[in-house]
C-alpha cells in the first residue's frame, strides 16, 4: 500500500506550517490578553535585600507588579526534579529549593525576581526595567572546577561543597582489576560542551483563569502537555487536575528543552488568577538563551583497557555533570540512567565501572538535550576507541570489529539488554558508502591543494523508547513512562486517533495515520492526529528520548487491535461468517474470493445505530489503551565523517558525511531521513561550532548569536543516508526510533576525523578554527600539507 | 522596542534640520546595527531621521579613476555598480559579501563607516583605498576618520554625506568570517595605487581597524604573498576572545593578508 509502513507519505502537516498557517502559542489572542515582562538578576549569584516596585506599578498601561514573596504568600510550591538519584553512601540527592520567582536569592543570571503584567508587550518591559531590586552580590562558581574548589561559594545550603549527588554504576573492583591486568590502557580527559537549546520557536505561555468556573486554560510550548499539567497541579498548586486545562498546539522545535515546565508557565497561571487577565509571555531570543535549560556539560576522565589482541577489558569512567544553579525536572537522570547506562557502546565490554559527581553552579539549569546522556556517552566511547586503536596502531575499523557485540539478547554490565542488532553490517554498509578505501587517495589529492583531510568513524548506540514503568521507578523515577492512545472510528468510517505523543516537529499528524491506514485498509485523509491538549486526550507523557515511535505508535497499535476485533465482530455477524476469515483492504472489511463484504464505513454506521450488533455488544466503535514498553530499544548506527581542514586558519569542512542506520522498521523513510539530517546537523554543530560560555563572573559570553555559532545550511555536507535495520523485538512493530541518533553519532565522527587530519588528539569540541590551528601549530602538521 | 518619533528627510540638509529639533536624536540610514539595537532596548533614541531616501546622500560616480560614493547607498549598489567595477571590483566584491541579502540591501557605506564597527568590512577598505570621508562642513582622511571601536572623528550629529577615492591599480579583499556573527575575523583589503601600496586590517585589531605599515613596506618592495614571508603584526595588539585570541588573529591577519595579495596580483 503506498500510504502505509514503509511509504515515504508527504508530511500532512506540511501544508500549514508551509503556508504561514500554523498556530503556535504566540499566535493565540485572548480577549482581555495582558502581557507579562519579567525582571530578571543581571547577577550571577547575590542576595536580594530588597525590590522596589513602585515606580513599575506607576507606569502607564501597568497592571500589576508581582514578586516572589507574593507568590509563595499564595502556596505556590517550589520546581521539582522527578528523578530521585541516590549517591554511592545511600544518602539521598541534595536538591535546592527553586522558586518561580527568587526571593532571598538569585543564582545565576536571568532568574527571574519579579513579573511586571500590562495592557501591552512594551509597557511590560519598560516597567520591568523599572523595578530596582538591591543586591548584595556573592561570589560566584561558574563553572564544574570553580563548584567543586575548596571553598567554593555555596550555591544552595543544602547541598554541601555543591554536590548534588556522587552516584556509581557497574563493578568498580572488577573493573579496577581489569585494568591493572590490561596489556594496554588508553586514558583520555575528555569536556562534552555546554549547549543553548535554540529551537525556532521560544518558550511561550498564555494563560487564562476563569473566575465563573474557577478553572484555568494553559497554552504553552511544551512537548508533553499531561505532564505540565501534572506537575502544575500536584507540585506547584496551581490549580486542581481537573479546573487545568493545558494545550500544547503547534510547537515548533524543542530538543528536549520545552519538556520541563519553567518558572515562567507556572507565574502566568498565577499572574492570571491575581489580576483576572489572560497573561501573555513569549520569550525573546535573549531570554531563551539565559533562561531554557541548557545542554551536555560535562568533564570527564576515561581509561579503557585492552588485551593483547584487542579485546577490551575494562572501561571506568569518572563523570563531573554540571547541573546549573537548580534542579530541572528530569536532570538528575541525565548523566545517571541516560548516561552510564550505554557506556558499553555497542561492544561486548565484561566489566565497566562509572562514577558521576553531579554539582551546582552559578548558571542556568542544565537538562536533557537532543539525546540527553547519550551523545556524553558515545562521544566518550568513541573517542577511546579510536585514540586506543591509534595508539595500539590498529585499524579503528577493526579494533571495533573483534569487539563488537555479535549474539543477542545481550546483557550489558551496566543495566542495558540489547535485543537486536548487526553492528558489523552497519559499519560495513557505512565504510562501503564512504568509499573508506579510497581515502588515502582522497587525501593526497587534497594535500595538492593545501588541505589536510582526515576521515573518522563512531558506532553509537542509544536506548530510546523510554520506558518500562516498572523498571525506571524501582531506578528513582517519579513517573510511569507509557504511552496512550485512543482510535475513535466515527459513524461514516473516519478515524480520529488521539495520542499522548507530542509533535513539535516530528511529522506525527502523517507517520501515526500511516500506521492506522494500513491497519484498517482506509485512505490516510481519512485519519485525523489529535494531540497536544489535555481536554481532548485522556493523558499522554508525551515526546522527547525517540519514543513516540516506538512507545506512542505501539500504544495506537493496541488500541487498534481492540478496534479490529470489534469490527471483525460486526463484520462477522453482519456478513454471516467467521471473524478470523475477514481481511481489512480498500475500505472493504471482506472475506477474500467470495462476495461477502462491507465497506468499511457501513462497519462505522453498524456500530453506532446499533441496529444488528452481536448479542452483548455495546454501541460504538472506540476503544483506548495504554502500552508500557517492556525494554528500552536501541537504535545504532556507524557514522563516518570526511573532513577537510584549512591549515592557514583552522577552519574544518565536512566534505562527506556517511550515516548507517538500524532504526528497526520504519514507518515513513522520507521523514526519518528527515530525522537523520536534522540530527547530523546539531551534532556537527556541537562538534565544530556550538557552545555556551559563561565567564568567571558567571555572565553569559555567548548569549546570542553574534557570538553563539548555530549550523548554517554550509557548515553541512549533503549526507548520505544508509539503512540497514533489523527489527526491534520488544514492541508490535519492531520500531526502534530515530529522533536523537544523527545528534548522538556525528560529534566523536567529526573529531574523530579532524585528530586524524592533523595528527594531534588533543582537540576538545567545538572544534573551532582557533583551536584546530592551535592543534596544528602544537603537532606540526601545517608543513606537511604545504 | 521603546517608542520613538520616525522623521524621513529627503535631502542631507533636512536631515540635519529635522535632528537639530530633536531631543536625542540619531539618523537611521539602513539601520542594520541600530535597530537591533533597539530591539534589544540597548538603544533608546527620542526620534529617528530616516536618511535612506536622500536623493543627494545616495548613488555612485566614476569620472576616469575617481569615485564618489553617496553615503546612503546601500552595499548591494556597491556590489552591483558596472561603472565602479570597471575601475574597483575590489569594493564591489568586498561589498557582495558583507552581512547577508537582506542586511546588503538596507545597510549602507555611510553608516558602516559611521559606526567604525571594529569587524565590519568598510573601515579596512577605506584605509586602503586612502579615501576621503566627506560631511555637510568638511572633509577627512581615513587615516584620521577612525579613531578607535565604534569612534571615529565625526562629532556628535555630523552626517556623511558621501566617499571618495581614486581606485588603486590592483586591489582585493580577504576576509575570515567570524564563525557565529559573520562579521570579519579578520579582513584585510590590500590597494597597489600611485602612492604605493596600503593594507587596511579590520576585525583584527584590538583598537578598531588599523593600516598594517610592516606589510605595506614589504609590498611596496614587491607585491607578492611571498613578500609577506616572515612577517606578522604584533599579537598583543589584537583582539582576543572566545573565538580566538590574539595570536590566532596575528596569524590571520598573514594568511588573509597573503591571499588578498595572490588574489590582487
Amino acid at each position: 500500500m503506498s500510504e502505509g509502513i514503509g511509504a515515504p507519505v508527504k508530511r500532512k502537516e506540511d501544508k500549514r506550517f508551509i503556508t504561514g498557517k500554523g498556530k503556535y502559542t504566540d499566535d493565540i489572542r485572548m480577549e482581555n490578553q495582558a502581557y507579562a515582562a519579567f525582571a530578571r538578576s543581571p547577577h550571577a549569584h547575590a542576595e536580594i535585600n530588597g525590590i522596589e516596585t513602585s515606580a513599575a506599578e506607576a507606569m502607564s498601561g501597568v497592571i500589576a507588579v508581582l514578586d516572589g514573596a507574593q507568590l509563595t504568600g499564595d502556596g505556590i510550591g517550589n520546581l521539582i526534579c522527578g528523578w530521585a538519584i541516590s549517591s554511592k553512601d545511600g544518602s539521598p540527592m541534595n536538591m535546592g529549593a527553586w522558586s518561580a520567582l527568587a526571593t532571598e536569592k538569585v543564582r545565576y543570571v536571568g532568574d527571574a525576581v519579579a513579573v511586571v503584567i500590562a495592557e501591552s508587550k512594551e509597557e511590560a518591559q519598560a516597567a520591568a526595567e523599572a523595578i530596582e531590586v538591591s543586591y548584595n552580590e556573592l561570589p560566584v562558581a561558574a563553572n564544574i572546577a570553580a563548584a567543586l574548589a575548596d571553598g567554593a561559594p555555596q550555591v544552595h545550603e543544602n547541598a554541601p561543597g555543591n554536590v548534588i549527588y556522587d552516584w556509581e554504576l557497574g563493578d568498580g573492583d572488577a573493573t579496577a582489576a581489569a585494568l591493572a591486568g590490561a596489556a594496554h590502557v588508553t586514558e583520555m580527559d575528555i569536556t562534552n560542551n555546554r549547549l543553548a537549546p535554540n529551537a525556532m520557536e521560544p518558550r511561550s505561555a498564555v494563560a487564562t483563569y476563569d473566575d465563573a468556573e474557577d478553572h484555568y486554560t494553559l497554552y504553552s510550548t511544551s512537548q508533553n502537555p499531561h505532564v505540565a499539567r501534572l506537575v502544575l497541579s500536584a507540585f506547584y498548586q496551581v490549580a486542581p487536575e481537573h479546573k487545568l486545562r493545558v494545550i500544547a498546539p503547534d510547537v515548533g522545535g524543542g530538543f528536549g528543552s520545552k519538556i520541563y515546565i519553567y518558572p515562567e508557565e507556572i507565574v502566568c497561571l498565577w499572574a492570571s488568577m491575581k489580576t483576572r487577565r489572560s497573561v501573555k509571555w513569549t520569550a525573546e531570543r535573549t531570554e531563551a538563551f539565559l533562561t531554557d535549560a541548557h545542554g551536555r556539560d560535562h568533564v570527564t576522565k576515561a581509561r579503557m583497557g585492552f588485551d593483547s589482541d584487542g579485546r577490551i577489558v575494562g572501561f571506568k569512567v569518572s563523570t563531573k555533570a554540571n547541573f546549573g544553579a537548580y534542579m530541572s525536572l528530569f536532570s538528575s537522570a541525565v548523566p545517571t540512567y541516560l548516561y552510564a547506562t550505554l557506556l558499553s557502546g555497542t561492544y561486548d565490554i565484561p566489566a565497566i565501572h562509572c562514577e558521576v559527581l553531579a554539582c551546582y553552579t552559578n548558571t542556568v539549569p542544565v537538562d536533557a538535550y537532543r539525546g540527553a546522556g547519550r551523545p556524553e556517552a558515545s562521544f566518550v566511547v568513541e573517542r577511546l576507541m579510536e585514540t586506543a586503536a591509534r595508539e595500539m596502531g590498529k585499524d579503528p575499523a577493526e579494533l571495533r570489529r573483534v569487539n563488537f557485540v555479535k549474539e543477542f539478547p545481550y546483557q550489558t554490565q551496566v543495566i542495558m539488554n540489547y535485543d537486536s542488532g548487526d553492528f558489523e553490517g552497519n559499519m560495513n554498509q557505512a565504510m562501503e558508502a564512504a568509499d573508506w578505501a579510497g581515502f588515502t587517495a582522497r587525501k593526497a589529492e587534497a594535500a595538492n591543494r593545501g588541505k589536510l583531510r582526515g576521515i573518522g568513524m563512531a558506532c553509537y548506540i542509544e536506548a530510546c523508547g523510554i520506558a518500562p514503568s516498572a523498571a525506571v521507578g524501582s531506578l528513582g523515577a517519579g513517573v510511569g513512562l507509557w504511552e496512550s492512545a485512543e482510535v475513535r472510528v466515527n459513524p461514516v468510517g473516519t478515524i480520529e486517533v488521539l495520542t499522548g505523543s507530542h509533535s513539535h516537529g516530528q511529522g506525527h499528524e502523517t507517520t501515526f495515520a500511516q500506521v492506522v491506514a494500513e491497519r484498517f485498509g482506509v485512505p490516510l485523509d481519512s485519519i485525523q492526529i489529535v494531540h497536544g491538549d489535555t481536554d481532548k486526550v485522556q493523558f499522554g507523557m508525551g515526546t522527547y528520548g525517540s519514543r513516540s515511535g516506538p512507545v506512542g505508535i505501539s500504544a495506537i497499535v493496541k488500541a487498534c487491535d481492540k478496534v479490529e476485533v470489534k469490527v471483525r465482530k460486526i463484520a462477522a455477524h453482519l456478513l454471516e461468517c467467521n471473524p478470523d476469515d475477514l481481511v481489512l483492504e480498500d475500505s472493504q472489511v471482506k472475506v477474500p474470493g467470495t462476495n461477502k463484504a462491507l465497506g468499511w464505513h457501513e462497519v462505522g454506521l453498524a456500530a453506532y445505530t446499533a441496529h444488528n450488533l452481536p448479542a452483548d455488544m455495546e454501541p460504538g466503535l472506540k476503544e483506548g489503551a495504554f502500552y508500557d514498553p517492556e525494554n528500552f530499544t536501541f537504535p545504532m548506527g556507524c557514522f563516518v565523517a570526511e573532513v577537510e581542514i584549512d591549515p592557514g586558519t583552522g577552519k574544518t569542512d565536512v566534505v562527506k558525511f556517511v550515516a548507517s542506520d538500524d532504526f528497526g522498521v520504519i514507518i515513513n523513510p522520507m521523514i526519518v531521513e528527515g530525522q537523520v539530517h536534522g540530527g547530523i546537523a546539531q551534532g556537527v554543530g556541537q562538534a565544530l561550532l556550538e557552545e555556551m560560555v559563561y565567564d568567571e563572573s558567571g555572565q553569559p559570553v555567548s548569549g546570542s548569536y553574534m557570538d553563539y555559532t548555530m549550523p548554517r545550511a554550509e557548515d553541512v555536507p549533503s549526507f548520505v543516508v544508509e539503512h540497514h535495520n533489523t527489527r526491534c523485538a520488544t514492541n508490535p512493530l519492531g520500531i526502534k526510533g530515530c529522533g536523537e541518533a544523527g545528534a548522538i553519532g556525528s560529534p566523536p565522527a567529526v573529531i574523530n576525523a579532524i585528530t586524524d587530519a592533523i595528527g594531534n588528539n588533543d582537540v576538545s569540541m567545538p572544534a573551532t578554527p582557533a583551536k584546530v590551528w592551535a592543534a596544528i601549530q602544537a603537532s606540526g602538521t601545517s608543513m606537511a600539507a604545504e | 522596542m521603546h517608542s520613538l518619533n520616525y522623521h524621513k528627510a529627503s535631502n542631507a540638509s533636512e536631515a540635519a534640520r529635522l535632528l537639530s529639533g530633536t531631543e536625542d536624536g540619531k539618523f537611521l540610514a539602513g539601520g542594520q546595527t541600530l535597530i537591533p539595537a533597539m530591539k534589544t532596548r540597548l538603544a533608546a533614541p527620542s526620534d529617528l531621521v530616516d536618511v535612506s531616501g536622500a536623493a543627494d546622500l545616495r548613488g555612485i560616480t566614476v569620472s576616469g579613476r575617481d569615485v564618489t560614493i553617496g553615503a546612503a547607498t546601500t552595499h548591494a549598489e556597491v556590489a552591483a555598480s558596472g561603472e565602479l567595477r570597471n575601475v574597483c571590483p575590489s569594493i564591489c566584491e568586498m561589498a557582495a559579501n558583507i552581512g547577508d541579502p537582506a542586511v546588503r540591501h538596507r545597510g549602507t557605506i555611510g553608516g558602516s563607516i559611521a559606526n567604525n564597527d571594529p569587524a565590519a568590512d568598510y573601515p579596512a577598505a577605506m584605509l586602503a583605498l586612502g579615501a576621503t570621508i566627506k560631511t555637510a562642513s568638511r572633509e577627512m582622511a581615513a587615516d584620521d576618520f577612525f579613531v578607535g571601536l565604534f569612534e571615529t572623528a565625526l562629532e556628535d550629529d555630523e552626517l556623511i554625506t558621501s566617499i571618495g577615492f581614486t581606485a588603486p591599480e590592483a586591489g582585493a579583499y580577504a576576509k575570515f568570517p567570524n564563525p557565529a556573527s559573520r562579521y570579519a575575523m579578520c579582513g584585510v583589503f590590500v590597494a597597489r595605487g600611485d602612492g604605493g601600496v596600503r593594507v587596511g586590517v579590520t576585525g583584527a585589531g584590538a583598537d578598531g581597524a588599523f593600516r598594517a605599515g610592516e606589510f605595506e613596506a614589504a609590498l611596496g618592495g614587491e607585491f607578492s604573498a611571498e613578500a609577506l614571508n616572515g612577517i606578522s603584526v604584533n599579537a598583543e595588539e589584537m583582539l582576543s576572545d572566545i573565538h580566538g585570541d590574539g595570536v590566532y588573529r596575528a596569524n590571520l591577519v598573514s594568511v588573509m593578508a597573503r591571499r588578498a595579495v595572490a588574489a590582487a596580483s
